[in-house]
């Protein structure tokens, strides 16, 4: 009988080399602990395990059968073996099956020298295939904003299928058909823009190969700016900065902001902006609005709009909530409409001839500069979307040694931001922000410490109350649309006793975006989460009502929250589209 | 001095199926009344004394199966009847379904009993929609007789039995498999550990039984566990029912003890009766697409779990197809291949590109453009999936490949010079392709 205790010391070996672990410890756990790698591919440390690509196995004294490590749990008295001739054979073997069912173009794939299956390729001294090559062309599915699929690439591990049901409980792809037809796909074969799918990007950032990528709009961005026409602005999210260097070879969390401020420039952008202005300005317009429903009765609990992942999710699976949505743009959208507005008057420039991009970690947010309600300035307001991963790849094809550029600062009238706005990036940050401008607004009194760590964190359903000069205000945090889903049953089953709700539909935020640099795992987001509240204690300015550029915005342009102006530019409806 | 000993079959066609009645007067349900006056350990005691080996085609102790799930202190327990019997050459739990479902009914009851279990399902194949009618009135019958459903023998146990329909997956025959298709998800198996007593149907602690490894449990608990060890061999309890089918004269199911001969279950006169039309025996599958393959050197082999497994054979799920010497080997595996490339499940790539590729390679023999090397590669497929694939069916999918390089690599050889001993490949040559 298998019974497992977490408690319990557990004494094996492998390759004879003596390790104790806890119950409950894989194989590939306990591996690494005496530093033996094996290899993985189907498994990925933050998804259910599925053991079915089968590269992982080991021997096992006394077992007839090779032992999956993903999976089997180390028993006292274990010898295990994961380089016998055996293993490595079987290994290859089956390396050798993926691949020949692969069409192996690596040269013109978007994962080329950045996958996982060439990395195993390559260990393993893969120089010919023994197999009949099967792999079919197949349809390039790229009908929506956000995620391409090129199934042709898929090897079947099932990661993103994992990523959609079990973190995201969304079920717009699964498994289909038997034997060599296996596949991953829609319901009915439809097109992901006719699923359930939120554009979330999350099966992407697990697809260990090209199968699953961003519909890449970098051609769109360097024709732009090679027009000489246009005057191209740029905004960047507050997740990238502590990303972006990632994919230079930096560690995760290494805060990029000057070099990556430096390389837009060098792209070529006219106006390196911040879109953290726009979260502050974001705060401002949310906190003004959470008040004016708890004074004047509106619907509660509030809930953020800022995801735009989440905000296809409520539109597909709880249209009825979508009152509960705040009317605030994302501060991507605020950012588009002020750009083609306020900036095109101050500046001079006709609208006409801005061309506004905005980098960003999300897929989801390709998909959000479509809407057609997003064109408050007459135009389409933010008329590209890159994510993290396309900006890499422009700063590469450019030839920018990105490590060794000189940091540069961000451009007026949008790049001043507070601390508050960086933390937007992190599950937790739109609520710490808003606490830390809602209550100095109810108190009147100045907030000692600015700092709500309770609702930071990147699992579960987080909860808070604070008190406002006598109202108890009741928060909750949480990420992941599969963690939303519970937040939203509450609500339908009037169960839910919270003002404001902050729901990031990405597990940790937008550290963890679908557009994020790839290989990225819990461990690595906590990373970059802490590279989001270096920024912000490193800062003098932690509050979004004391940057001077929000009040002088206020006071030029927008006049007053909630005002005429700020309804026109920075706030929207939702549309409701249940499946 | 006959080799056939009728213990499941004895009702065959002598009582009408779904008649409680008649099944009593045949002394039927005589078991399950003495089983209400045991304890459960006891039962499963005589089960383990049986040595009742599992019938599905694994052959794992029953007992043991029993022991485990006994032992778990979690409540319900769900008794499941694996009746998809998918393997090809196998037809016994239809016979036992269609000619005695109420021996079946009576075992998983008997189960139901000892596990205070109060549910039982029987995952029935889909192409045996007819029997399907059977088995129901033979349910609806026991539990009007008061055999089945509330208050069974006027105590107050209540255990009732659903039946649930394959749609035609060999997969589905595979345990977890089975539970998935039955909880409504898709028949793919499932990762183990946790093992299906601990973690079964409904998340729930059960036992996965096949028909006719159910219908020995009314014999054992009236006869006793050593008095039914002793009608086969001392590590085979029982009887088995064999299927013979291909080209055996006799073709049919017939229950003999473990312990006969595989000589004597193809060529004995009340059994399989030789080789049809006077044909020459070439080679026999055991226990279906996933068995090994024998050759008339091993006919002498004892027919028991131990000794055939010790010997490179597999009694499996029973079944014997009978080859003669029209048959070519490699296009018989590459109509084996064909099934499990089929049939596979897709999830793992062992299983799903193994076979695939497998047949390319088989292909090449058949058309004489295989190579020395093509040898080497089939051997590290075959071991590959025997030992890497995720669930039983890609493990077992290379087993008729391996008997076959093992004992006739010169039919293989042969191809490789264009010559098919059989006559079947190379046809078209002069035809020019």
């Amino acid at each position: 009988m298998h019974h497992v205790d977490p408690n319990v010391d557990v004494n094996l070996k492998i390759n004879n080399i003596p390790v104790t672990v806890k119950g409950g410890t894989t194989i590939v756990e306990a591996a690494s602990k005496v530093g033996i790698k094996i290899p993985t591919l189907c498994h990925h440390p933050d998804l259910p395990v599925r053991a079915t690509c089968r590269i992982c196995v080991v021997e096992v004294k006394g077992q007839k059968r090779f032992k999956t490590a993903c999976n089997t749990m180390v028993e006292e008295g274990n010898e295990i073996y994961t380089n016998t001739k055996a293993v490595r054979e079987a290994r290859k073997t089956i390396l050798e099956l993926i691949l020949a069912d692969h069409p192996m173009d690596c040269l013109k794939c978007i994962r080329n020298t950045n996958c996982e299956l060439q990395d195993l390729a390559n260990e393993y001294n893969i120089k010919e295939i023994p197999f009949t090559p099967t792999a079919e062309v197949l349809p390039i599915e790229a009908n929506n904003p956000s995620i391409v699929r090129d199934m042709s690439k898929c090897i079947k591990c099932g990661r993103c299928v994992e990523a959609c049901q079990a973190v995201q409980d969304v079920y717009a792809i699964n498994t289909a058909n038997r034997s060599h037809e296996f596949t991953i796909t829609t319901a009915y074969g439809k097109d992901l823009s006719e699923s359930t799918c939120t554009y979330c990007g999350q099966c992407i950032a697990v697809c260990p190969v090209g199968a699953l990528y961003e519909k890449d709009d970098t051609g769109r961005v360097w024709e732009a700016l090679d027009n000489k026409e246009l005057h191209v602005v740029v905004q960047t999210a507050p997740a990238i900065r502590v990303a972006l260097g990632e994919a230079f070879g930096m560690d995760p969390g290494s805060v990029t902001t000057g070099k990556m401020v430096a390389a837009l420039r060098r792209l070529g952008f006219d106006k390196v902006f911040d879109t953290n202005f726009t979260a502050d300005l974001t705060i401002i317009e949310e906190g003004n609005e959470l008040l004016q429903r708890i004074t004047e009765g509106g619907t509660l609990p509030m809930m953020t709009s800022c995801s735009p992942g989440w905000i296809n999710y409520i539109e597909k699976f709880y249209p009825e909530l979508l009152p509960n949505v705040s009317s605030c743009k994302s501060p991507q959208q605020m950012f588009g409409a002020l750009a083609k507005t306020f900036y095109a008057e101050k500046s001079g420039i006709s609208a006409a001839n801005i061309f506004s991009v905005s980098i960003m970690p999300c897929t989801a947010k390709k998909y959000e500069c479509t809407r057609p309600e997003m064109n408050s300035s007459g135009y389409q307001d933010v008329d590209v979307v890159l994510t993290t991963r396309e900006l890499a790849r422009m700063i590469e094809e450019a030839g920018i040694n990105f490590n060794n550029l000189a940091e540069e600062e961000y451009d007026a009238p949008f790049g001043l931001s507070s601390g508050a706005a960086v933390i937007f990036g992190a599950s937790g940050g739109v609520m710490e922000a808003a606490l830390r401008t809602v209550y100095e607004v109810v108190t009147g009194e100045v907030l000692q410490d600015v700092e709500f760590t309770a609702v930071r964190g990147y699992t579960g359903i987080r909860e808070a109350e604070v008190d406002l000069a006598g109202t108890k205000v009741r928060i909750a945090v949480t990420s992941s649309l599969k963690n939303a889903k519970t937040l939203m049953e509450q609500i339908k089953k009037g169960e839910s006793n919270y003002h404001f709700i902050e729901i990031m539909a990405c597990p940790g935020g937008c550290i963890g975006g679908g557009g994020q640099p790839f290989r990225a795992t819990a461990a690595i987001k906590a990373n970059r989460a802490a590279g989001v509240y270096e920024i912000d204690s490193s800062q003098e300015l932690r509050q979004s009502h004391k940057n001077p550029s929000i009040t002088e915005i206020y006071e030029q342009f927008l006049e007053k929250p909630l005002g005429h102006k700020s309804h026109e530019l920075l706030h929207t409806h939702y549309t409701p589209r249940k499946i | 001095m006959s080799k056939i000993k009728q213990v499941l079959s004895v009702n065959f066609g002598k009582i009408q199926p779904d008649s409680v009645e008649e099944y009593v007067k045949a002394g039927g349900y005589e078991a399950l009344k003495k089983a209400f006056s045991m304890e459960p350990v006891a039962i499963i005691n005589e089960v383990k004394a049986a040595k009742l080996l599992g019938r599905g085609g694994a052959a794992y102790p029953a007992g043991s199966k029993w022991e485990q799930l006994y032992e778990i202190q979690e409540f319900p327990k769900y008794i499941v009847c694996n009746a998809d019997e998918g393997e090809p050459g196998t037809f016994k739990d239809k016979m036992l379904l269609e000619k005695d479902p109420l021996r079946v009914i009576e075992g998983m009851t008997i189960a139901g009993k000892v596990f205070n279990s109060h549910e039982g399902y029987i995952y029935i194949r889909g192409e045996y929609r007819k029997i399907q009618k059977v088995f129901q009135s033979a349910l609806d019958n026991a539990e009007k007789a008061g055999y089945l459903g509330n208050n069974i023998l006027g105590t107050d146990f209540s255990f009732k039995i659903h039946i649930m329909t394959g749609a035609g997956a060999y997969v589905c025959g595979e345990n977890s498999a089975l539970l998935n298709s039955t909880e409504g998800k898709v028949g793919r198996p499932r990762i183990k550990p946790p093992h299906l007593a601990e973690v079964g149907l409904f998340l729930m602690p059960t036992l996965v039984n096949n028909v006719e490894s159910f219908a020995n449990v009314p014999t054992i608990v009236l006869v006793g566990g050593d008095e039914y060890l002793s009608y086969g061999t001392p590590d085979s309890g029982g009887t088995k029912l064999v299927c013979l089918s291909g080209h055996a004269a006799n073709r049919g199911v017939y229950e003999v003890p473990f312990g006969v001969t595989l000589r004597d279950i193809i060529f004995d006169e009340e059994i399989g009766g030789g080789v049809a039309n006077g044909g020459k025996l070439k080679f026999y599958h055991l226990g279906g697409q996933s068995g090994p393959i024998g050759f008339p050197e091993q006919l002498d082999t004892a027919y028991c779990c131990k000794v055939m497994r010790n010997n490179g054979l597999s009694v499996g799920s029973g079944a014997v197809v009978v080859l003669d010497e029209s048959v070519c080997i490699i296009d018989y595996l590459k109509s084996v291949t064909e099934f499990f490339i089929h049939e596979s499940c897709g999830k793992c790539v062992p299983c799903r590109e193994g076979n695939t590729q497998l047949q390319f390679i088989l292909d090449k023999f058949s058309k004489g453009t295989a190579t020395e090397a093509d040898f080497a590669l089939m051997k590290k497929l075959s071991t590959t999936m025997a030992k890497a694939s995720f669930c039983g069916l890609g493990q077992a999918a290379t087993t008729a490949l391996d008997s076959c390089l093992k004992y006739r690599k010169a039919e293989f050889e042969a191809h490789l010079n264009k010559q098919c001993p059989a006559g079947v490949c190379f046809t078209n040559e002069e035809g020019g392709e």
